[in-house]
């Protein structure tokens, strides 16, 4: 995480991932991990307040402790099948670079959060090359784990991007 | 020379040794008194000022402890000064060290040097004889007219401390501002900061009836205003001189706060203005070819004028005691051109600023003592962020407690209770009363109206309503520039008053009052009042409208408001240089407030400004659109009801349009606005809200009204900068974040996308 917090730009190499505590949550049908340093927290899904003009990934805004936030959706950000919300679905608040130096709370919403991997350095394999098929932007590693592969992304880049970066906005 | 110098050289033996406490001071005294003589032009009248305070001051000092001969030599030199001789200064450039060598013999209890011949001298005189000039004119009397104040007794330290505390920013701001301006001379934003504090600091002077500041800060002023007009570019000269002049003011205020704390009251404080004058006079009279030629790396850009300029006299004199310390300093002052600018030619690391007396005793313990806490307004916010969760998760406790356990029941009315007035204080730590901004101006309708002739009364009313700390700051300037229009412009002369059978003495009044969760402040006058005719013409003559233009009365009278209508012809300490009503107008829309002028010909003008209280927290009209809710400035909300189909027509079938007391408006649908889906079709279900920023106004069509409720306005964060057609985002009753329309973008910008609705 330490060295993706001084990358300024999504586009530019991203880190590698470092062996360590991962929280892993599914989205869709796969599984995901974010460093367990950057996860400031976990909440049920609350109300989220819409925004307009932004792109469809952005879900709007909620209210954490008085605080306003923007929460997204990764499973729309990686085009994956977005399933209605169920029981299991909850929302992680993360902590991202923030463009003025500091860091920020950004929230994902997740389907379901599944525990805390300890991710040795034999357990992760760099991103593979699919040849285009995939963007691979925000992948910093892959974790082969009991059960499948965990997909480490780079929330970072995620936040970033969105607001650096042409993304198509929708009216 | 008078008899007792000469012979009381023997007398210093029956002193007693003087205490180290004693010497310091005194030793302090003539430190100034040389720093104040190395300022002193010897062909200007009045430029000893400074000094005659601090020879007074010494005399007292050396009065019964000193030997006689100092004493002595301290009076008669007191005396030159009010006396008619011509030589002064050269007397006492040789006094000066000599009197530093008498102390310096007097506190070690060795044999005090002989006098110099030349003190003992009969001064040259152009008319009297010098035992008749001490009697004559006794060195205690400070004319008006010098650069010196001494805070008067009674003064309003309330008003005094105001002014100083403003001064340490604007201060603050000008070094800022010009450090910039040396790098990049040509940043007319920063060029206009700068002006723009000094304007403001000149305004606060002649509130205070500080002439002698006054007159620095006018004369800074002009040179910026020269710079500004590209009549001459600020130079390193040029910012030296601003730089100096900035030094003088802050060693100023520092010594006025620190006698408004209590210390040394009554003493006299210097303020040596007239170095700094002549300087700027020297620089705006050369051409302005120099200031476009780039330093030469090599060259020593005009020396001897500078030293000139900084008022010092090239006199032998100076040299002998040029090893002291301040004396050091400001032989480095006089030269800095000359040692520094072969290395660095760029500006950017250019020399440190002149030291006038910045080294005034006390100039460390400057401000911030007025009994409050200064707290970061991020942290006050953070509170009411923590305050507003506090009552909702307390709302949430009640509502799963239910009526069940009685005692708990009450234990949570209790809670209540303190959430609530805990909410209260939260909110209350921002505010303070309007009074201090109110006072100024009593001061400024007195003197202008002295000034101009004129008979005014200022009538003040609710003085005692309390808003925004920052509300108050951003409405003082406006507040002054409306104050003077009254004054200056609106109200007549007695002679023209009777003419028009109304009284000879012309009114001003000054309300404020809390209005629905705003602030209400009115200036109205009963003076001539706007003739839109006049406007009408001015408009058209300065472009601002066609001559054809059909405009209703409102309108006309809206134009004043337009940028470059300054009515204001010419440059006086009163009346700007072109800061119109425009400014006076974005000021107060900066802090979400609107400004509206009436006016009778003949009868008055009323200016009336509406403010919310606190920039934290605005009162909200919570509007519903397909089950969303979205929160309207209430400040920006004229009016809503339900609109009858007679009302609504439409051009080109699309581009609607609402009938609202007559007039034709144009009509945007919020839903569609936003690209939300759902809402009401049907505009004679929906509600129409009137929005207004000055005098454009809009219809907004939501599906319904859900309430008013007073809001606390949270930032979007950077993952919708500048992307959103929202102000910011609040959390409304329940929890749920609700998104504050742009009132001031959706009227302002609403011609664009109702086009684009329309395509």
């Amino acid at each position: 995480m330490n060295d993706t917090r001084t990358r300024l730009h999504a586009d530019e190499p991203q880190a590698r991932a470092r062996p360590g505590k991962y929280l892993t949550f599914r989205l869709a049908t796969e599984t995901y991990g974010l460093p367990v340093l950057a996860v400031r927290e976990i909440i049920r899904l609350c109300p989220i307040t819409p925004v307009a003009n932004m792109p469809p990934h952005v879900r709007g805004v909620i209210n954490l402790r008085g605080r306003v936030i923007p929460i997204v959706d990764l499973r729309v950000r990686f085009g994956l099948t977005v399933m209605p919300d169920h029981d299991r679905t909850c929302i992680v608040v993360a902590q991202v670079a923030s463009s003025t130096g500091g860091s920020r709370p950004y929230a994902i919403v997740v389907d379901a959060v599944d525990e805390v991997a300890v991710l040795a350095e034999a357990d992760i394999a760099p991103p593979p090359d699919f040849g285009g098929a995939v963007d691979t932007r925000f992948i910093t590693g892959l974790a082969r784990r009991e059960g499948g592969v965990t997909t480490l992304i780079d929330l970072d880049g995620v936040a970033l991007n969105e607001t650096c970066s042409g993304q198509p906005v929708t009216p | 020379m008078p008899p007792a110098v000469c012979g009381a050289a023997a007398a210093w033996q029956r002193a007693t040794m003087p205490s180290e406490d004693l010497i310091d001071g005194i030793r302090n005294l003539l430190r100034r008194i040389g720093l104040e003589l190395a300022f002193v032009d010897a062909a200007k009248d009045g430029s000893t000022g400074p000094l005659k305070p601090l020879l007074q001051e010494l005399e007292a000092a050396v009065r019964g402890t000193a030997p006689d001969a100092i004493v002595s030599a301290v009076a008669v030199a007191s005396s030159w000064l009010s006396g008619p001789q011509t030589d002064t200064v050269e007397r006492l450039t040789i006094w000066h060290p000599w009197l530093d060598e008498a102390i310096t013999a007097w506190s070690r209890g060795t044999s005090l040097p002989p006098l110099p011949t030349a003190l003992t001298q009969p001064p040259a005189t152009t008319s009297a004889g010098p035992a008749q000039a001490v009697v004559r004119r006794p060195a205690s009397i400070v004319a008006d007219s010098v650069p010196v104040t001494v805070l008067p007794e009674g003064q309003d330290g309330e008003m005094m401390r105001l002014f100083c505390s403003e001064a340490v920013e604007l201060l603050q701001e000008i070094e800022q501002g010009v450090l910039v301006l040396e790098t990049s001379p040509h940043d007319a934003d920063t060029l206009a900061t700068v002006f723009r504090a000094f304007h403001t600091l000149k305004g606060n002077a002649a509130v205070m009836k500080l002439v002698v500041l006054q007159r620095l800060t006018h004369e800074l002023e002009s040179l910026l205003d020269a710079a500004r007009r590209g009549a001459r570019p600020l130079d390193r000269d040029a910012i030296e001189i601003v730089l100096a002049g900035a030094d003088a003011v802050a060693a100023y205020v520092a010594e006025t706060s620190r006698q408004l704390d209590g210390h040394e009251v009554g003493r006299a404080i210097p303020l040596p203005v007239q170095a700094i004058v002549d300087r700027v006079h020297d620089l705006l009279a050369q051409p302005a070819v120099t200031a476009t030629k780039a330093p030469h790396p090599g060259t020593v850009p005009l020396p001897a004028k500078s030293a000139q300029s900084a008022g010092v006299p090239p006199r032998a004199t100076i040299a002998p005691h040029a090893t002291t310390e301040p004396q050091a300093a400001l032989a480095a002052t006089v030269s800095t051109p000359s040692p520094r600018a072969p290395e660095s030619p760029t500006p950017a690391s250019a020399t440190p600023p002149p030291t006038p007396p910045s080294d005034v005793p006390g100039a460390a313990h400057a401000t911030g003592s007025s009994g409050s806490v200064r707290v970061d307004t991020a942290k006050l916010d953070g509170l009411l962020d923590l305050v507003g969760e506090l009552v909702i998760a307390q709302s949430m406790v009640v509502e799963a407690a239910g009526g069940g356990d009685e005692s708990l029941v009450r234990s949570l009315t209790q809670l209540r209770g303190i959430t609530s007035d805990l909410q209260r204080t939260a909110m209350a730590i921002r505010m303070v009363p309007i009074r201090g901004a109110f006072q100024k101006m009593g001061r400024l309708v007195r003197d202008t109206a002295l000034s101009l002739g004129k008979e005014i009364r200022l009538i003040v009313e609710g003085a005692e309503t309390e808003l925004d700390r920052t509300v108050i700051e951003e409405i003082g300037d406006p507040l002054v520039h409306m104050i003077r229009n009254a004054t200056d412009h609106a109200i007549e002369s007695p002679a023209e008053r009777i003419a028009a059978g109304k009284s000879a003495v012309g009114s001003i009044t000054l309300s404020a009052c809390h209005q629905g969760g705003f602030v209400v402040v009115r200036v109205s006058d009963d003076g001539r009042g706007l003739d839109p005719a006049r406007i009408r013409a001015k408009a058209v003559e300065k472009g601002l409208i066609q001559a054809d233009a059909v405009l209703d009365a409102r309108d006309t009278l809206e134009l004043i408001f337009a940028a470059g209508f300054s009515t204001a012809a010419q440059v006086t300490d009163l009346s700007g240089r072109g800061v119109g009503l425009d400014v006076v107008r974005r000021n107060v829309e900066r802090v979400r407030g609107k400004v509206e002028v009436e006016s009778v010909k003949g009868r008055g003008t009323t200016f009336t400004l509406s403010m919310p209280l606190t920039l934290a927290i605005i009162e909200g009209l919570v509007v519903a659109v397909a089950g969303q809710r979205f929160v309207i400035p209430a400040l920006a909300v004229r009016e809503s009801f339900r609109p009858l189909s007679t009302g609504l027509s439409s051009v080109h079938g699309r581009g609607e349009l609402v009938a609202v007391r007559g007039q034709q408006v144009p009509l945007v649908r919020l839903g569609r606005h936003l690209g939300i889906t759902g809402a009401i079709e049907d505009a004679t279900q929906a509600i129409v809200v009137v929005l207004e920023a000055g005098s454009d106004r809009r219809c907004l069509l939501v599906d319904d009204l859900v309430g008013k409720q007073e809001v606390v306005i949270k930032p979007l964060g950077e993952s919708f900068a500048g992307r959103t057609p929202f102000a910011g985002a609040a959390i409304l009753g329940d929890g749920r974040v609700g998104l504050i329309l742009d009132s001031l973008a959706l009227v302002r910008l609403s011609r664009r996308s109702s086009t684009e609705t329309a395509a």
